[in-house]
């Protein structure tokens, strides 16, 4: 039965391009889907590790940015770069991501709590006026322009149906990875952690190596999404570090259940397809954020632990 | 010489208002642990209320001022009660996801009440600054310095010498144990809010008229505050001044021998800084780790 319904699930999803004719339709899908990646990654460091950043759309910036540059090549004064091919950016995107994660994972050995969000804070905060003033290499708020498309054995990803396929396959293999780390030897460690940290250490858990691994993997992800941001808009600018994202982020996590595998992705399609709705109602871009905003305190007083747990349970109690 | 004496003297007027906004911050940070995200707002709150009375129903300068600040605290009450009360003995993170909520509804609002468009503000002062030998400095910033320190002087005193004051620290130190003392643990939530909301609203309503107000604003001067609270130790109001002092220093002379581009990530760079390497701040009274 229950198989039965993801194949179905899978099935259409794998299948929309082909019978939705909607291109706009398509691409709110496509950006969902991007910053559902996004918010799965989020979900391995809070809901798993449980280590509240709020400086994660830094790592996704991060990855659009080394993505779109090493593709695009540049040339500043003491190095000069020539464009690499779109497959080869998006790995180096992903790895300066990660070489980010392993930096904030080591300081939140040392700070925790409200410190350690105010830290995550302050550091996209940095790389965003990094991005907007070192114009020779970013090109500030003029953006990026004109980013390749990603192009594999003289395919290139040009239209939205074959990005579309694209984020999906991302999609899967992120969910798949998040799915084996948790269930793994690291995972448990770090569900341990973030429940009872003395406890956990007291049982033996290296903690520095543990929440080191979790923000690795999780800002690599994120490097992910940015990468595929990037090669699908194909414009970068400074705004992608705005706090906005990242707080879109928690809400999908928090709202779709932190710590659990299907959260981020049923959060994730609530808050990436309601703008639209809210916008199809004609409602003016502040009232939205409003709604957003009053959403996400509702969401905390009435579903404390999110939406998957709550229908989790209350099928539980129907059979 | 006569740049840097300049550079100095900047600081000093900006750094009192920085002082408002970090003790403010602190208070509530130190006794509700709560980590207050619309503490910007209620700067830019100031603002606007200064910009409503002066400019639109041209009321006196110093009343608007009083008013802007009265309401700041009312305000802030009111966020408490509606908000904060239920969550009472929630993790930190459960009331910062609420906080971030209200941050971004009262944001907006904001901006759907007084459009994007920046708003100045005039002030009574004499147009011509004050020169002190090789350096000058403006009236009205003058004036901003001298509430600001004031304001401190006042905050602090009811702090130290009062029986609210001496609540609140009880508080601070042992919430449980004030509570069995007889303590309103409930009132002290409430006036600490009120009262770190006043100073912000204190802060926006001074500095709005030296500068201009927008929608945004309150999110660089969260920003600020929270360096001003990690430089100077949680709950620390000497620390808190101090590190507003030391920010504005900071700001003003990477701005100046830097880039003017960079006069922003001072805080952020000086919060990374402190954190790996004195994360107890310059006053802490508590240790901060776990």
């Amino acid at each position: 039965m229950r198989a039965s319904l993801i194949a179905a699930g899978l099935l259409a999803l794998a299948t929309l391009p082909l019978w939705l004719d909607n291109p706009y339709i398509l691409h709110v899908l496509i950006v969902t889907g991007i910053f559902i990646i996004a918010a799965m990654s989020l979900n391995l460091l809070l809901g798993y590790a449980g280590q509240l950043s709020l400086g994660h759309v830094a790592f996704f910036g991060v990855g659009a940015y080394a993505s779109a540059l090493v593709s695009l090549g540049f040339d500043i004064s003491f190095f000069t770069l020539k464009p690499k091919p779109v497959w080869f950016a998006m790995l180096c995107g992903i790895a300066a991501a990660g070489l980010c994660g392993w930096l904030i994972g080591r300081i939140a050995f040392k700070v925790r709590g409200a410190y350690f969000v105010i830290v995550s804070i302050s550091f996209v905060e940095v790389v965003r006026l990094v991005a907007v003033n070192w114009v020779e290499l970013t090109q500030g708020p003029m953006a990026l322009n004109n980013i390749p498309p990603l192009n594999l054995l003289g395919f290139a990803f040009y239209k939205k149906p074959e990005n579309y396929w694209l984020m999906l396959a991302v999609a899967l293999a992120c969910f798949f990875l998040v799915r084996r780390l948790v269930r793994s030897k690291a995972g448990r460690a770090m569900i341990a952690l973030a429940e009872n940290e003395p406890l956990a250490i007291s049982v033996g858990v290296d903690v520095t190596k543990t929440l080191v691994l979790a923000a690795v993997v999780s800002a690599a992800m994120a490097g992910a999404a940015g990468a595929l941001y990037a090669h699908y808009v194909r414009i970068v600018d400074p705004d992608v570090f705005l706090f906005i994202y990242t707080v879109t982020m928690v809400i999908m996590v928090v709202t779709g259940g932190k710590g659990t595998l299907a959260g981020p992705i049923v959060g994730g399609l609530l808050f990436g397809l309601l703008p639209e709705g809210l916008r199809a109602l004609a409602i003016k871009p502040e009232l939205q954020w409003i709604v957003y905003g009053v959403l996400m305190v509702l969401v905390v007083y009435f579903l404390p632990a999110g939406i998957v747990p709550a229908l989790k349970k209350r099928l539980a109690w129907l059979s | 010489m006569d740049q840097f004496l300049q550079h100095v003297l900047n600081a000093l007027m900006l750094g009192g208002t920085y002082a408002l906004l970090g003790i403010g911050l602190t208070l509530i940070f130190g006794i509700m642990r709560v980590v207050n995200f619309t503490h910007g707002e209620l700067y830019a709150f100031g603002a606007y209320m200064m910009y409503a009375f002066v400019m639109l129903t041209g009321a006196n300068f110093f009343v608007a001022l009083a008013l802007a600040i009265l309401l700041g605290a009312l305000l802030g009450a009111g966020i408490e009660l509606l908000l904060l009360r239920r969550l009472r003995g929630a993790d930190i993170d459960t009331t910062m996801l609420v906080m971030i909520g209200a941050w971004i509804a009262l944001q907006n609002g904001e901006q759907l009440a007084w459009t994007g468009v920046a708003k100045s503000i005039s002030n009574p002062f004499p147009a011509a600054p004050l020169v002190i030998g090789p350096v000058s400095v403006a009236w009205n910033r003058v004036f901003v310095l001298v509430v600001a320190l004031s304001l401190i002087a006042i905050t602090y005193l009811v702090i130290q010498k009062t029986k609210l004051g001496k609540a609140m620290r009880a508080t601070f130190q042992d919430r449980d144990t004030a509570a069995l003392m007889g303590v309103q643990i409930g009132h002290i939530h409430t006036v600490t809010f009120a009262l770190g909301s006043a100073l912000a609203a204190a802060a926006g309503a001074l500095l709005g008229p030296v500068f201009v107000a927008y929608p945004t604003m309150g999110d660089l001067a969260a920003s600020k505050a929270f360096a001003v609270v990690i430089l100077g130790g949680l709950g620390s109001i000497p620390g808190a001044t101090l590190g507003g002092f030391i920010l504005a220093m900071a700001e003003e002379l990477g701005a100046g021998y830097i880039s003017s581009g960079y006069r922003d990530a001072m805080s952020f760079l000086l919060i990374i800084v402190i954190l790996l390497f004195r994360p107890t701040g310059m006053f802490a009274q508590k240790e901060r780790i776990g």
